[in-house]
Protein backbone atom coordinates (compact mmCIF):
# COMPACT_ATOMS: atom_id res chain seq x y z
CA UNK A 1 0.00 0.00 0.00
CA UNK A 2 1.47 3.30 -1.35
CA UNK A 3 0.37 6.53 0.76
CA UNK A 4 -0.83 9.35 -0.98
CA UNK A 5 -1.60 12.64 -0.62
CA UNK A 6 -3.39 15.15 -3.50
CA UNK A 7 -3.53 18.66 -3.16
CA UNK A 8 -6.84 20.58 -4.74
CA UNK A 9 -5.95 24.29 -5.09
CA UNK A 10 -9.01 25.14 -7.26
CA UNK A 11 -12.36 25.53 -7.15
CA UNK A 12 -14.51 23.12 -8.37
CA UNK A 13 -17.53 25.61 -9.33
CA UNK A 14 -14.25 26.92 -11.62
CA UNK A 15 -12.66 24.09 -12.72
CA UNK A 16 -14.01 21.16 -13.81
CA UNK A 17 -11.23 19.31 -13.61
CA UNK A 18 -10.82 19.37 -9.86
CA UNK A 19 -13.95 16.64 -10.36
CA UNK A 20 -11.12 13.86 -12.02
CA UNK A 21 -9.09 14.77 -9.61
CA UNK A 22 -11.53 13.58 -6.94
CA UNK A 23 -12.29 10.62 -9.33
CA UNK A 24 -8.11 10.29 -9.05
CA UNK A 25 -8.65 9.61 -5.00
CA UNK A 26 -11.24 7.64 -5.16
CA UNK A 27 -9.62 5.05 -7.30
CA UNK A 28 -6.42 4.82 -5.44
CA UNK A 29 -8.18 3.67 -2.19
CA UNK A 30 -10.47 1.32 -4.49
CA UNK A 31 -6.92 -0.02 -5.73
CA UNK A 32 -5.83 -0.34 -1.90
CA UNK A 33 -3.63 3.14 -1.34
CA UNK A 34 -4.03 5.22 1.65
CA UNK A 35 -5.05 9.06 0.24
CA UNK A 36 -5.42 12.33 1.79
CA UNK A 37 -7.63 15.16 0.26
CA UNK A 38 -5.61 18.52 1.11
CA UNK A 39 -8.44 21.44 0.35
CA UNK A 40 -6.01 24.48 0.08
CA UNK A 41 -6.66 28.06 -1.47
CA UNK A 42 -9.89 28.00 -3.22
CA UNK A 43 -10.31 24.57 -3.33
CA UNK A 44 -11.38 24.82 0.12
CA UNK A 45 -15.20 26.50 -1.35
CA UNK A 46 -15.83 22.94 -2.34
CA UNK A 47 -15.76 22.05 1.53
CA UNK A 48 -18.93 24.27 2.63
CA UNK A 49 -22.43 22.03 2.36
CA UNK A 50 -23.36 22.69 -1.70
CA UNK A 51 -23.28 20.26 -4.70
CA UNK A 52 -20.14 20.31 -4.27
CA UNK A 53 -19.43 19.22 -0.64
CA UNK A 54 -21.53 16.03 -1.23
CA UNK A 55 -18.89 14.88 -3.33
CA UNK A 56 -16.56 15.40 -0.49
CA UNK A 57 -18.17 13.58 1.67
CA UNK A 58 -18.96 10.75 -0.76
CA UNK A 59 -15.15 10.42 -0.84
CA UNK A 60 -15.04 10.46 2.98
CA UNK A 61 -17.19 7.69 2.69
CA UNK A 62 -14.64 5.43 0.67
CA UNK A 63 -12.19 6.02 2.57
CA UNK A 64 -10.36 9.01 1.45
CA UNK A 65 -9.53 11.59 4.08
CA UNK A 66 -10.35 14.93 3.29
CA UNK A 67 -8.59 18.09 5.16
CA UNK A 68 -9.70 21.66 4.31
CA UNK A 69 -6.33 24.02 4.95
CA UNK A 70 -7.64 25.73 8.15
CA UNK A 71 -5.88 29.53 6.78
CA UNK A 72 -7.38 29.38 3.61
CA UNK A 73 -10.65 28.69 5.51
CA UNK A 74 -10.57 31.64 8.09
CA UNK A 75 -9.24 33.95 4.55
CA UNK A 76 -12.90 33.23 3.14
CA UNK A 77 -14.67 33.03 5.81
CA UNK A 78 -15.77 29.52 6.46
CA UNK A 79 -15.79 28.37 9.85
CA UNK A 80 -15.91 24.71 10.58
CA UNK A 81 -19.57 24.25 11.46
CA UNK A 82 -20.04 24.96 8.01
CA UNK A 83 -18.40 22.18 6.59
CA UNK A 84 -19.81 19.04 4.65
CA UNK A 85 -19.95 15.96 6.84
CA UNK A 86 -16.85 13.85 6.74
CA UNK A 87 -14.42 17.12 5.56
CA UNK A 88 -12.02 18.36 8.71
CA UNK A 89 -10.45 21.27 9.15
CA UNK A 90 -6.39 20.68 9.15
CA UNK A 91 -3.15 22.83 9.23
CA UNK A 92 -0.25 22.94 6.80
CA UNK A 93 1.56 20.62 8.51
CA UNK A 94 -0.48 17.94 7.28
CA UNK A 95 1.24 18.79 4.19
CA UNK A 96 4.40 18.87 5.64
CA UNK A 97 3.92 15.40 7.84
CA UNK A 98 2.72 13.18 4.90
CA UNK A 99 6.21 15.09 2.58
CA UNK A 100 7.85 13.76 5.31
CA UNK A 101 6.70 10.12 5.56
CA UNK A 102 7.19 10.13 1.95
CA UNK A 103 3.78 9.94 0.81
CA UNK A 104 3.57 10.34 -2.80
CA UNK A 105 2.64 13.99 -3.12
CA UNK A 106 0.66 15.87 -6.21
CA UNK A 107 -0.90 19.35 -6.57
CA UNK A 108 -3.31 20.55 -8.39
CA UNK B 1 18.32 9.11 12.38
CA UNK B 2 19.12 10.71 8.68
CA UNK B 3 18.18 14.52 7.94
CA UNK B 4 14.65 14.79 6.73
CA UNK B 5 15.31 16.48 3.16
CA UNK B 6 12.59 17.34 0.84
CA UNK B 7 12.64 19.33 -2.28
CA UNK B 8 10.10 21.97 -3.60
CA UNK B 9 9.79 23.19 -7.57
CA UNK B 10 8.26 26.70 -7.60
CA UNK B 11 7.10 27.91 -10.84
CA UNK B 12 4.73 31.15 -10.25
CA UNK B 13 6.05 34.82 -10.11
CA UNK B 14 5.79 37.12 -7.26
CA UNK B 15 2.51 39.13 -6.39
CA UNK B 16 0.57 36.65 -8.85
CA UNK B 17 -0.55 33.79 -7.51
CA UNK B 18 -1.86 32.39 -3.93
CA UNK B 19 0.24 29.33 -4.55
CA UNK B 20 3.28 30.77 -3.22
CA UNK B 21 1.82 31.88 -0.11
CA UNK B 22 0.75 28.26 0.67
CA UNK B 23 4.56 27.32 -0.97
CA UNK B 24 6.19 29.63 1.61
CA UNK B 25 3.85 27.78 4.78
CA UNK B 26 5.01 24.63 3.64
CA UNK B 27 8.39 25.28 3.72
CA UNK B 28 8.25 27.41 6.85
CA UNK B 29 6.96 24.97 8.67
CA UNK B 30 9.09 22.29 7.32
CA UNK B 31 12.19 24.54 8.27
CA UNK B 32 11.14 25.34 11.48
CA UNK B 33 11.06 21.59 12.30
CA UNK B 34 14.98 21.48 10.68
CA UNK B 35 14.44 19.57 7.98
CA UNK B 36 17.22 20.40 4.72
CA UNK B 37 15.08 22.01 1.84
CA UNK B 38 16.26 22.28 -1.71
CA UNK B 39 13.92 24.61 -3.66
CA UNK B 40 14.23 24.70 -6.94
CA UNK B 41 13.02 28.40 -8.49
CA UNK B 42 11.87 28.38 -11.91
CA UNK B 43 10.55 30.41 -14.57
CA UNK B 44 8.54 33.27 -12.54
CA UNK B 45 9.80 31.55 -9.25
CA UNK B 46 13.45 32.69 -10.49
CA UNK B 47 12.44 36.08 -9.24
CA UNK B 48 11.23 35.74 -5.80
CA UNK B 49 14.67 36.40 -4.51
CA UNK B 50 15.48 39.73 -6.80
CA UNK B 51 17.17 41.96 -4.01
CA UNK B 52 15.82 44.94 -6.23
CA UNK B 53 12.11 44.71 -4.77
CA UNK B 54 11.15 47.18 -2.66
CA UNK B 55 8.15 47.82 -0.60
CA UNK B 56 6.01 50.53 -1.60
CA UNK B 57 3.12 52.80 0.36
CA UNK B 58 -0.56 52.26 -0.71
CA UNK B 59 -2.18 55.77 -1.60
CA UNK B 60 -5.17 54.16 -2.20
CA UNK B 61 -5.86 53.36 0.89
CA UNK B 62 -4.43 56.34 2.37
CA UNK B 63 -1.50 54.10 3.60
CA UNK B 64 2.17 55.22 3.88
CA UNK B 65 5.11 52.53 3.81
CA UNK B 66 5.68 52.04 7.24
CA UNK B 67 1.58 51.56 8.06
CA UNK B 68 1.30 49.41 4.58
CA UNK B 69 4.38 47.17 5.64
CA UNK B 70 3.79 45.48 2.39
CA UNK B 71 5.97 42.05 2.33
CA UNK B 72 8.52 41.56 -0.34
CA UNK B 73 8.94 37.73 -1.85
CA UNK B 74 13.04 38.56 -1.50
CA UNK B 75 12.33 39.43 2.42
CA UNK B 76 9.98 35.89 2.70
CA UNK B 77 13.11 34.11 1.11
CA UNK B 78 15.53 35.56 3.55
CA UNK B 79 13.12 35.06 6.40
CA UNK B 80 12.97 31.35 5.32
CA UNK B 81 16.57 30.66 4.82
CA UNK B 82 17.18 31.99 8.63
CA UNK B 83 14.57 30.00 10.17
CA UNK B 84 16.16 27.07 8.59
CA UNK B 85 19.37 27.92 10.36
CA UNK B 86 17.76 28.90 13.37
CA UNK B 87 16.17 25.12 13.71
CA UNK B 88 19.61 23.36 12.72
CA UNK B 89 18.06 22.86 8.81
CA UNK B 90 19.78 24.62 5.75
CA UNK B 91 18.05 25.93 2.66
CA UNK B 92 19.69 25.39 -1.02
CA UNK B 93 17.42 27.92 -3.33
CA UNK B 94 18.60 27.52 -6.65
CA UNK B 95 17.02 30.04 -9.22
CA UNK B 96 17.08 28.51 -12.94
CA UNK B 97 19.72 30.39 -14.64
CA UNK B 98 17.81 30.92 -18.14
CA UNK B 99 14.90 31.95 -16.06
CA UNK B 100 16.95 34.88 -14.37
CA UNK B 101 18.32 36.08 -17.33
CA UNK B 102 15.44 36.23 -19.24
CA UNK B 103 13.94 38.51 -16.77
CA UNK B 104 16.86 40.16 -15.70
CA UNK B 105 16.60 39.28 -11.93
CA UNK B 106 20.21 37.87 -11.75
CA UNK B 107 20.89 39.74 -8.19
CA UNK B 108 20.10 37.01 -5.66
CA UNK B 109 19.91 37.84 -1.22
CA UNK B 110 22.32 36.19 0.47
CA UNK B 111 21.59 32.09 0.66
CA UNK B 112 20.47 31.57 -2.65
CA UNK B 113 21.89 31.10 -5.84
CA UNK B 114 22.46 30.36 -9.74
CA UNK B 115 21.49 26.71 -11.04
CA UNK B 116 19.99 24.80 -14.17
CA UNK B 117 17.17 22.13 -14.33
CA UNK B 118 19.87 19.78 -14.39
CA UNK B 119 20.10 21.07 -10.53
CA UNK B 120 16.36 19.97 -9.83
CA UNK B 121 17.41 16.62 -10.76
CA UNK B 122 20.02 16.23 -8.37
CA UNK B 123 17.81 17.63 -5.98
CA UNK B 124 15.02 14.51 -6.61
CA UNK B 125 17.51 12.34 -6.68
CA UNK B 126 19.19 13.39 -3.29
CA UNK B 127 15.79 14.58 -1.58
CA UNK B 128 13.35 12.39 0.95
CA UNK B 129 10.40 13.70 -1.16
CA UNK B 130 9.62 15.74 -3.71
CA UNK B 131 6.75 18.87 -4.55
CA UNK B 132 6.06 20.19 -7.88
CA UNK B 133 3.87 23.41 -7.34
CA UNK B 134 3.16 24.53 -10.79
CA UNK B 135 1.38 27.51 -12.27
CA UNK B 136 -2.35 27.64 -13.06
Amino acid sequence: MQKFLLIESRDPFESNDVSYYYELASNLVASGHAVTLYLVQNGVLAARRSAQGAKLSALDAVGVRVVADDFSLRERGIGAARLAPGVNEGAIDVVVDHLAEGARSLWH
Amino acid sequence: MSKTTIAVALMDAPYESENLTTAFRILDAAARRGYDLNVFAYEGASALAFTKQVPHPNPVHGKNLAEENHPTTKDQVAALVAAAEASGGKVDWINCGMCVDERGVGEFVPGTRRGSPADFHAFVEKSDNVLVIPTK
